[in-house]
């Protein structure tokens, strides 16, 4: 038996054949140029109908969860808003999957997929709920599973909500390697998948993504049969991309072309993602900027040659909370609507107290999940964790809120709004990451037509700001 | 010598890239340290704290490392009280 090169260097270059090993998807076949790629017959080519996919995610404890009337959140928006404002707010109760988050969904293909194929397991490199979803389904497909997980800094300390995450996928049967600090999270994936042959059930796959489409769907049917039409809006927290992505695609599939959808993530500015120091600081492991703006803004820097997660190209809007206000949030969650949740749904759940106070009182904006809470991933856990860490915790103005040094919990349900981004400019920071993997030159019409498609844009706008950037 | 006995639920640390070996691109703050790797597993072969050991993994993979704890454990909690999430959503705060 020969022995690999596990250096960083020999591992990484061998980035692509491990890939398709692992996947049993050839990108070449969709691949265009350094930029541009077949992505529609990438997303079909899995061959999965959304009939297959509920059967699928039926088979193991996925699907069909409750979409709730938050009516006493609702009337406190409206009782702060202008006549006639404060949208009905309804909430999409994920916690309800099997392993308690919408994650399942994105699990669920990958893990059928993969016993398809006769893969033995399956491994993830995930600090999120994703993990749990793998290691819940890998075990009802019989299945074994690897996370590869960012735990810890340099003194072995983790954020109780990483930690807990940890916990969960090592309670459905996970082997669990848990990491220090670093983006050599990748590196690790790919020797592990070397090592043992497994399916890399990767977030950006196109099953990755397509699994949530069914919660768009759901979404569209829910609402229609209790309120006779769309919904105006869904808001989405979004991290990687997949959420969003999915979720309009269903949407989209079920006919719900007027439903605006807005992207939210906790801002955690001013914090750098691969810093030591800075790593249990951030009161957050998932649905911030750390991940929104750079996968937005550059959805190919994934562990897949591309990503089926592209949020830019069906977003409308996207807002930033601050912690201090998602805590509020969540708090307010537990007491007025009697729900216990974790923090990642009740990040669009702050954005979509911001879009109700601006909406009609007929209309509608859907918070499309929940995931579980406990120890660990409790609001209290992660503020008392970082009271700890000498983060100053305070009630005040959500303005003065100041990521890794302060979190200022909202006074009043007024101080809670949303600071929506300039689209354009992640579009124009989409385009300079374009330029950078592929010259401007050499771009073709071909290349311009996917950019636009890319970030919902017409190939004018496209060939407008290329000149600027020169 | 306190010999852990083989079938104990350990932990073992691996050093996977010393702070030489890391990625090129790191803050300055996470260049300085070594990547370091925890798993757990049952303990193959007695052996002693702070030694070199062999686990089997709850997957049935046999992992080596140093091993570092015995009966690794959760103890994660809802932490201590905030108070100032109390009054939100009562009728104290309307």
């Amino acid at each position: 038996m020969t022995t690999r090169d596990t250096s960083y260097a020999a591992v990484m270059a061998r980035k692509n054949e491990i890939m398709k090993a692992s996947l049993g998807i050839d990108y070449d076949d969709f691949i265009q140029s350094p930029i541009a790629f077949d992505y529609e017959r990438m997303m079909s080519e899995t061959g999965y109908s959304h009939a297959d996919i509920t059967r699928i995610q039926h088979e193991t404890k996925v699907g069909d969860t409750p979409l709730f009337e938050l009516h006493n959140l609702t009337k406190a928006v409206r009782s702060i808003s202008a006549p006639g404002k404060g949208a009905t707010i309804l909430l999409k109760d994920e916690a309800a999957n099997a392993s308690g988050s919408f994650k399942a969904r994105r699990a669920s293909i990958s893990a059928y997929e993969a016993a398809r194929k006769g893969y033995p397991g399956l491994i993830a490199a995930t600090s999120g709920n994703y993990g749990a979803a793998v290691a819940s389904q890998a075990a009802q497909r019989n299945l074994k599973c690897i996370i590869v997980q960012e735990v810890f800094d340099s003194h072995y300390i983790g954020q109780p909500e990483i930690v807990e995450k940890g916990r969960a996928c090592e309670a459905y049967g996970a082997e669990v390697l848990k990491l220090s600090v670093g983006p050599e999270l990748f590196y690790m994936l790919l020797r592990t998948l070397e090592e043992t042959g497994f399916f890399n059930a990767s977030l950006y796959t196109p099953f990755g993504v397509r699994g949530i489409e069914t919660l768009g769907i759901e979404i569209a049917q829910q609402v229609r049969a209790r309120y006779g039409k769309a919904p105006e809006a869904v808001v989405i927290t979004h991290a990687g991309g997949g959420n969003l992505t999915g979720t309009a695609r269903g949407l989209l599939a079920a006919g719900c072309d007027q439903t605006r959808i807005v992207a939210c993530s906790v801002d955690l500015s001013g914090l750098h993602m691969a810093s030591n120091r800075d790593f249990n600081r951030k009161s957050f492991t998932t649905g911030h900027t750390g991940f929104g703006i750079p996968f937005a803004t550059w959805p190919d820097r994934v562990d897949v040659p591309r990503n089926a997660a592209r949020s830019l190209r069906y977003m409308d809007e996207y807002q930033l909370v601050t912690q201090g206000e998602v805590f509020y949030v969540t708090e307010l969650l537990t007491k007025m609507e009697g729900l216990e949740r974790g923090p990642a749904g009740n990040t669009s759940l702050t954005a979509a107290v911001t879009l109700a106070r601006q909406m009609d009182q007929e209309q509608i904006v859907v918070v499309q999940e929940t995931e579980y809470t406990g120890a660990g991933k409790h609001h209290n856990s992660q503020l008392s964790f970082a009271r700890q860490h000498g983060i100053e915790v305070r009630r005040g103005d959500p303005k003065d809120n100041i990521p890794g040094k302060a979190i200022v919990i909202p006074e009043r349900l007024d101080q809670v709004w949303g600071k929506v981004q300039d689209m354009d400019r992640l579009r124009l920071s989409y385009l300079k990451n374009a330029a950078r993997a592929y010259p401007i030159d050499q771009w073709d019409e071909n290349d311009i037509n996917f950019l636009a498609a890319d970030m919902k844009v017409d190939p004018i706008w496209v060939r407008q700001n290329t000149k600027l950037l020169g | 010598m306190n010999q852990i006995p083989s079938g104990t639920w350990v932990e073992i640390e691996q050093v996977i890239l010393t702070p030489e070996q890391r990625a090129p691109t790191l803050p300055e703050d996470t260049r300085q340290v070594p990547y370091v790797m925890r798993v757990s597993g049952f303990l193959i072969e007695r052996a002693e704290l702070g030694q070199p050991a062999s686990i089997r993994t709850i997957i049935g993979r046999e992992l080596r490392g140093v091993l570092v704890t015995v009966n690794p454990s959760y103890s994660h909690s809802f932490g201590t009280v905030v108070p100032e999430l109390l009054t939100i959503g009562t009728e104290a705060e309307q």
